[in-house]
């Protein structure tokens, strides 16, 4: 009988050990893009990837089909005591809202949209800050004054990135031309590398011989005609230069995955905030990416030129006009 | 020879043959799921418990399935006629352009108001988008196939451009609309039914479901009880005997279309006034093409069209269910399940017919001479 108690006991004790250790149990959902879209879920992926093996907690993920889930599997989490709940991309917005207001005490968090709830932490990046660095570079990397930008679907957010690019563009050479193609009009444009390899010659035949994409995994087509025809693409959202080594300037980094890793890693610790995150420049939150594989391309007189204009960004002498704000670009 | 596979008794026809479908192909996908490693059965009890054994679940099945009854119907239509729309899909779209131009014109005005006129402009809508690759068949002979599925590509190049520079919110990421005021939106079901004590937690089905169910009734009426009916029926099987019979079988094709192209972009209803309150980009999600499954499985015939949307809402409520309980089956194994059922049920379904028919045939002389 007391055997059987002690037994028990023990069972309990085995049952309720991981259960204290994890005392958070995180979540993730993906957008439409799928987990591995080798660019922006896919870099939250790997945030949470990081924080499973650094923190040993597990987590769960859902990637959605069609937009009647996105509220359904929010909820699903909630019932499930998930929390922190992290949604990705600008689409979830309205279905976080809703859910999060019907769990007051779960934490919420979104990445690309502002969600004004004292549960939910919006994380918002300054793309138009790294857009601004790559195109400096582009701008001095380009020996025929005209660079290229190809973007997947034809919506505010891209041409928020395609904005800032002109921008740092024009701030190097008044007079450079850049070509501005969309791959498309539909999800299928995040996801057209054959596509995106064809606007990219068609740019090289007008004369680019610099093209950066902010197409997701378009871009894989982008970079590809860019390295085939010996000139020079810019990578976006993950550090990309590995893919073609020498051929690739170098890539917008836009760190999703820091931001899905702090989201987890302050639950955790307990020094989880609610709020607007405004990732720029400054921040951290995006950046141009130097590594081996482009450093031959970066000239001492690109770096100094590019850590002149990252400075002034990020001491305000240099303000980078953001799409989103008028929904103009005044380059 | 005979055919014997045609004299096969209707229970055996409508009953047994699709159920033996769907058991092969769920033995399969059986199969497939073992294969990654988990346990098939427990995937089946998660699938049906997700979409029938919860009321929120039923209610998330009937939804889906309210979409599908009208791609389907749209299709079975356009059969009929023997044409092949692809273009749901994109006359959907245009329809709910139709339902939210006119919420957002009448926005706060109350639902029971606005609806009948949602329906006539969404089917409005998507008629209209039908017009042009039903016009181009009839009369120019253009074929429907290519022209419904690059109609499919202008609606989404249409709605992008709408969304982004027209009807868009300044200063917001997502190309959609405002959301409608709360008294223009259709109530769902669980505000009429949680009184009664039946809880459909958080599920969206609306009234539509009826609506759904009405056009399948009406679309039944039409094809075997009017004279347009068997008009189309007629062109649909042999265009020169229509000729011969003093049809013309372009404005059969033209009728057809701008009957399947309302009945799309009805689907419409559903999603952007009763679920989202918003025009989105692809608020459609494939269900024009889920109804070119659904119209094949079923038939092409009304009642056929109801119970393979309401299975295709099964497998697409259980499958969602089952990806999120169980992680090492994503979303991508859904489509795989469903795909397979499609192929057995819909493309394979007469490979169980001879052997059955014979079956019958032995039994029934057996029986004779005893």
């Amino acid at each position: 009988m007391r055997k059987t108690t002690f037994g028990l006991a023990a069972l309990a004790a085995v049952i309720a050990a991981p259960v204290m250790a994890a005392d958070i149990q995180p979540a993730i959902l993906y957008d439409l893009g799928g987990k591995f879209d080798k660019s922006f879920n896919e870099a939250a992926y790997a945030g949470a990837e990081k924080f499973k093996k650094d923190a040993g907690i597990d987590y769960r993920d859902f990637e959605i089909q069609n937009d009647a889930q996105r509220e359904q599997a929010l909820r699903n989490f909630a019932r499930r005591g998930n929390s922190p709940i992290v949604a990705i991309g600008f689409t979830q917005a309205s279905s976080v809202e809703k859910v999060a207001k019907e769990f007051p005490n779960l934490k919420f968090a979104i990445v690309d949209m502002v969600v004004d709830l004292p549960n939910v932490r919006s994380i918002v990046f300054k793309e138009q800050e790294g857009s601004y660095l790559v195109g400096v570079l582009a701008a001095m990397a380009s020996k025929s004054h005209k660079v290229g930008f190809v973007g997947g679907m034809d919506i505010p957010l891209i041409r928020k990135f395609a904005c800032g690019y002109v921008g740092g563009v024009k701030a190097v050479d008044a007079k450079a031309e850049v070509f501005q193609n969309m791959t498309g009009t539909t999800g299928a444009a995040w996801n057209d590398p054959v596509k995106g390899g064809e606007l990219t010659k068609s740019q090289i035949d007008r004369g680019a011989d610099v093209i950066y994409h902010a197409a997701g995994g378009t871009g894989l087509g982008v970079l590809q005609a860019a390295a085939d025809a010996g000139k020079l693409g810019i990578g976006v959202d993950s550090n990309q230069n590995h893919l073609h080594p020498g051929k690739v300037l170098t890539s917008m980094t836009k760190r999703v995955d820091v931001a899905i890793y702090d989201v987890f890693k302050d639950a955790k610790d307990d020094k989880w905030t609610a709020g607007v995150k405004v990732l720029g420049l400054k921040e951290g939150g995006v950046g141009w990416a130097l590594d081996d594989h482009n450093k031959g391309l970066i000239s001492a007189d690109m770096k100094a030129a590019v850590d002149k204009a990252e400075k002034a960004i990020i001491g305000g002498s240099v303000v980078v006009h953001d799409y989103m704000a008028d929904k103009t670009c005044p380059y | 020879m005979s055919a014997p596979h045609r004299d096969l008794p209707p229970l055996v026809d409508y009953v047994v043959v699709p159920f033996l479908n769907l058991a092969v192909a769920f033995l399969v996908a059986g199969l497939v799921v073992l294969a990654i490693g988990e346990n098939p059965l427990q995937a089946v009890a998660i699938m049906l418990h997700g979409a029938l054994g919860y009321p929120e679940g039923v209610g998330f099945t009937l939804y889906y399935t309210t979409g599908f009854v009208f791609t389907g119907l749209s299709v079975a239509v356009a059969f009929h006629a023997g044409l092949f729309n692809i273009g749901s899909e994109g006359q959907a779209t245009l329809g709910g352009l139709g339902v939210a131009l006119l919420c957002l014109t009448f926005d706060g005005a109350p639902w029971w108001l606005v609806l009948p006129f949602a329906l006539a402009a969404s089917a409005l809508f998507g008629a209209a988008w039908a017009f042009v690759p039903a016009w181009l068949q009839a009369r120019r002979g253009s074929h429907i196939v290519i022209t419904t599925i690059m109609f499919n590509y202008l609606a989404a190049t249409l709605m992008v451009w709408l969304l982004v520079e027209v009807l868009g919110q300044p200063g917001s990421m997502s190309p959609e609309t405002k959301t409608f005021e709360e008294a223009t939106r259709l109530p769902f079901l669980r505000d009429f039914l949680t009184p009664l004590g039946i809880d459909l937690g958080q599920s969206p089905v609306n009234p539509m479901v009826f609506v759904a169910l009405l056009s399948a009734v009406f679309v039944w009426l039409l094809i075997w009880r009017t004279r347009f009916g068997f008009e189309l029926r007629t062109v649909g099987q042999n265009p020169t005997a229509a000729v011969y019979a003093g049809i013309d079988p372009g404005n059969i094709v033209i009728a057809a279309m701008l009957i399947s192209g309302g009945l799309s972009g009805l689907m419409a209803v559903n999603e952007v006034m009763g679920v989202q309150h918003r025009l989105l980009l692809e608020f459609v999600a494939g269900a024009g093409f889920v109804g070119i499954a659904v119209a094949l499985m079923g038939r092409s015939h009304p009642f056929g069209v109801v119970l393979s949307a309401l299975l295709f809402g099964i497998l697409y409520q259980g499958g969602a269910e089952l990806a999120f309980e169980k992680p090492s089956i994503s979303r991508d194994m859904i489509v795989v399940i469903q795909a397979l059922v499609i192929l057995f049920a819909g493309a394979l379904e007469h490979m169980f017919r001879p052997a059955l028919g014979r079956l019958f045939a032995r039994a029934e002389t057996a029986g004779g001479r005893a």
